[in-house]
């Protein structure tokens, strides 16, 4: 073993700086054993624990390098000069950005955010919300799964506060020009919507945009609110607020149809407000959207139009099925279909349902389930008639025409005799372009129509052996 | 009334989003302004828990208010008065850093503290009676923070040790501390050789009754104020304590140097850039103090190790400590040694991380910041997390280098379960065998369990 111990007279390096070089130059492999440190009391003790001889005369303010190995030190202590002379390099990322941060309330602390959208999984949901809700902001919770009692206690600690908490299982709001979740970017106006089905206000919204009235605000407030527990707490709250608001004229509330108390607390509820409110709540014998939205057209003293469409002939005959990714469109063209007489029967399909979205998207953004289920139809001889929703707008599918379109043609193609109905539910203004959508599903065979309701109808008039005028050109 | 609903209907939103990026993705292609959140999910386990503590009605509150008394807490050094008199501390009575301990868990540099403390007391003659007589039980010790005092280390108080006392002018509470003896072989590493005595002797002698004389002519220090200058001067009042030592050493000189033994004095305290520490750590202990006790709140009030467990304990659940073992640093290591002569982390000193300076304010301390091979930007990025688990910013500790934004400060048990973030602390290493000192120091972290298992308490409590 050779030693080898120099002092730098008055050479002075920050202890941390002298750890760092030591632990360096102890790491080679022809050191055995190495420091690097001032001559201070302490470190002399350290220097000669260790077995080297230190200079008497070297003092604090001096540096004193020791090594210590089995052949020549040459190269070590080469290297450790470079390291004590080595300058301190800039970095490119300045001091470093702050990171993203891991929740609502840290992200609420860094600056004046007026609404959280929380689609983390349900049961994790309630931490986020109460962040929310205790810095101030209003939620939109796009999450299912999350606990009934949760929901309720969510909803009562956002009206403590005088905020709202939209959903759980809220896919829609528009909220200040902006479209949350699924929605369509229909041209601002009178109307506001509270809606506990998504794709319901999307085709109402959609329908007075296509009847050149526009919507100024979409509340979502969940699948539940309406439920006996819940009990239209976000209903009754959003109600409030948009009759509040001078900007709304006229409310549709657009649901599922609740429990008949709840139903009547909304009513009288909606009885109490200076703005009409128009009830879109599709039950047998009573308005189905289509129709709702009219009335609220008609109530706004606006006139109805004729829905939009392109027609095209289809072969009448065979049974119906219908293939959904909107769940209130299904169960609205349940409603339709289950009321026109004749027919083979119909089976409608929601894919958004929740058997079909455990680990999978939903099917407004991954088409996989419902393609293959159109080549079953096609398939069977037995189904003369498809029936598709395609639900346009934010967040769905950038491009939905680009693979449903193919997959019309070869099922037209592979069965000249069956029948292809299309839902089309957007906006002029959408991202993926309404009318080139519709051109190109109408291109690949299919009749499409804006309103479901008359989708519907029209494609339970071909599955009772009827051709109907709804497919012929306006 | 235009600002129902906080004005949601009249302006155009600015959105938090958490999840699906598709979501924001969509807000975004619409020009709205969103912020994403690196959301991920607690433990398995945690999320009834957490929903139970969130949900209570109050809790917010809770936690508002127990921050609140930290961050209002005004520590002043009011007086240096030995351990027996101003803690009632009997012969044969000791106090050590951390949560609670027996003899046979005691790990080598708390064992060679009490050693030497049993030798300082004159209560065995060799290092063997002093074990011997500890073994046996002759000797009652108790964790510091059960008698509102703090050690750094070891954490050793023995009667005769004259401690640092501060009060809280806004609160009313006390907290001790004792005095810092210097790096190197030093008691609170767990060395007992003949110079720890030694020097234990000079300060009970000679430093103790200086400071007091001086401390009781000055007046009542406002330590918080000389913390906040200190942090602008590159101190994070843990690991580097160089400012706030030069700033008191400059504020007591003018009552030391009348002493009769001045020149000594302040050449033992401006020899010792650590000196501060204790201060530092009594003016924390005295703030976390002040945010004891308050029902429901998730608030940390201390974190403390003593060379086996780690420990913490919540303003909403009391005295109860939740404990885990405790890690070896990671960090930069004296001459020779390296991490298999460390031994777990071990001393009171988490006090200043609970408070909101330590490993929380690195970004003021950028000269330390390499003990972790780390750069500044490193340090920027260690307080920026500390953010994310904190409930506050510390009013009067604020950073440069950050826009003068406060330190994060006040610990919330839910955020750290929720972020998996744990504290960043940092600290001196002991070497693991009894008697050999300080042998590094660098960064820890506080064993997850602790925080899960406060969270299950506080779930628990009706």
């Amino acid at each position: 073993m050779t030693d080898l111990v120099q002092v730098r007279r008055g050479a002075y390096r920050d202890s941390v700086t002298l750890m760092r070089v030591s632990r360096r130059i102890a790491g080679r492999p022809d050191v055995a054993d190495a420091m690097a440190a001032m001559g201070t009391p302490l470190n002399r003790a350290v220097f000669e624990r260790m077995g080297f001889a230190v200079p008497p005369d070297a003092g604090p303010a001096d540096l004193v390098v020791a090594l210590r190995g089995d052949g020549p030190l040459d190269d070590a202590r080469h290297a450790l000069a470079e390291l004590l002379d080595e300058r301190a390099q800039a970095h490119d990322g300045g001091f470093g950005e702050a990171p993203p941060p891991r929740t609502v309330a840290a992200a609420a602390a860094r600056g004046d955010a007026s609404l959280a959208l929380l689609s983390v999984p349900g049961p994790h949901v309630f931490p986020e919300a109460m962040d929310a809700l205790a810095a101030g902001l209003n939620v939109m919770i796009f999450s299912d799964n999350v606990p009934l009692e949760q929901e309720i206690a969510l909803k009562d600690a956002a009206a403590a506060r005088g905020l709202i908490v939209l959903g759980p299982d809220c896919g829609t709001a528009v909220v200040g020009g902006a479209g949350l979740g699924f929605a369509n970017a229909v041209r601002p106006g009178p109307v506001g919507i509270v809606a506990a089905s998504g794709t319901g206000a999307q085709q109402v919204m959609c329908l007075l945009d296509a009847a050149g009235t526009g919507v100024g605000t979409v509340l979502g407030v969940g699948g539940r609110d309406l439920s006996p527990q819940v009990s239209g707490r976000s209903t009754l709250s959003a109600l409030a607020a948009l009759d509040a608001d001078p900007a709304t004229e006229l409310i549709v509330v657009v649901a599922k149809p609740p429990a008949p108390p709840v139903a009547a607390l909304i009513r009288e509820a909606a009885r109490r407000l200076d703005t009409p409110v128009v009830f879109a709540l599709p039950l047998p014998g009573a308005d189905d959207l289509t129709g709702a939205t009219a009335a609220a057209l008609r109530r706004l003293g606006r006139p109805v139009p004729r829905w939009p469409r392109r027609a095209r002939p289809q072969p009448p005959g065979g049974a119906l099925r219908g293939l959904f990714a909107g769940g209130t469109l299904c169960a609205e063209a349940e409603l339709v279909a289950g009321a026109v007489p004749g027919g083979h029967g119909h089976r409608m399909t929601d894919f958004g349902d929740d058997a079909y979205t455990r680990g999978r998207a939903h099917p407004m953004i991954d088409p996989t389930l419902r393609l293959a289920a159109l080549a079953d139809a096609a398939a069977d001889p037995g189904c003369g008639v498809v029936l598709l929703d395609v639900v346009l707008g934010y967040g769905a599918d950038p491009d939905p025409a680009a693979s449903l379109a193919p997959a019309l043609a070869a099922a037209r193609a592979a069965r000249p005799d069956l029948a292809l109905v299309v839902s089309l539910c957007g906006a002029a203004g959408d991202p993926q372009g309404l009318d080139r959508q519709g051109a190109a599903l109408h291109e690949a065979g299919a009749a499409v129509f804006a309103s479901n309701a008359e989708a519907a109808r029209y494609a339970a008039a071909l599955a009772a052996g009827r051709s109907g005028d709804e497919g012929e050109d306006g | 009334m235009a600002d129902r609903l906080g004005g949601l209907l009249a302006r155009e939103p600015r959105v938090i989003a958490v999840g699906a990026d598709v979501l924001a993705d969509a807000l975004a292609d619409q020009a709205v302004p969103v912020r994403t959140v690196d959301w991920r999910p607690p433990p398995p386990g945690t999320e009834d828990a957490l929903n139970a503590v969130l949900g209570r009605a109050g809790h917010a509150e809770a936690n508002a208010t127990a921050v609140g008394r930290m961050l209002s807490a005004r520590p002043h050094l009011v007086d240096v008065r030995p351990a027996w008199e101003v803690l009632s501390l009997e012969p044969g009575a000791f106090l050590h850093a951390g949560p609670p301990l027996t003899w046979e868990r005691a790990s080598g540099p708390m064992r060679g503290a009490l050693i030497g403390a049993m030798l300082l007391e004159g209560l065995a003659h060799t290092p063997e009676d002093a074990e011997q007589a500890l073994a046996r039980g002759d000797a009652v010790f108790e964790p510091c923070h059960h008698h509102h005092t703090v050690g750094p280390m070891a954490g050793v108080v023995s009667p005769s040790m004259w401690m640092l006392v501060v009060r809280d002018e806004e609160h009313g509470g006390t907290a001790c501390c004792s005095l810092n003896e210097g790096l190197g072989k030093v008691l609170r590493y767990g060395a007992y050789g003949p110079e720890v005595i030694e020097r234990l002797r000079w300060m009970d002698a000679v430093l103790g009754p200086a400071l007091r004389d001086a401390v009781r002519a000055h007046g009542p220090l406002d330590l918080l104020s000389l913390m906040a200058q200190a942090l602008q001067m590159g101190d994070e009042l843990h690991n580097r304590n160089r400012a706030a030592t030069s700033l008191l050493l400059r504020e007591l000189a003018p009552d030391l140097a009348g002493g009769p033994h001045a020149a000594e004095v302040l050449r033992f305290v401006g020899g010792n850039d650590h000196f501060f520490l204790n201060a530092a750590m009594a003016a924390a202990k005295a703030c976390a103090d002040a945010a004891r006790d308050v029902p429901g709140a998730s608030l940390v009030v201390a974190m403390a190790r003593n060379g086996t467990d780690f420990g913490i304990q919540v303003s909403g659940t009391g005295d109860r400590w939740f404990t885990g073992p405790a890690g070896v640093p990671d960090g930069l290591y004296l001459g020779s040694y390296g991490p298999a002569d460390a031994n777990p982390d071990i001393g009171d000193s988490a006090i200043t991380e609970t408070a909101g300076a330590g490993g929380f304010a690195l970004a003021a301390a950028p000269a330390i910041v390499r003990f972790v091979g780390g750069e500044v930007p490193d340090a920027v990025a260690a307080t920026h997390r500390m953010y994310e688990i904190t409930l506050a910013e510390h009013p009067a500790l604020r950073i440069p280098l950050l826009s003068f934004r406060g330190t994060p400060a006040g610990i919330d048990v839910t955020r750290v379960v929720r972020t998996g973030v744990l504290p960043v602390i940092d600290t001196g290493i002991a070497g693991r065998v009894a008697g050999t000192g300080q042998v590094g120091a660098g960064l820890v972290e506080p064993p997850a369990r602790v925080f899960t298992d406060a969270l299950a308490a506080l779930a628990a409590d009706p």
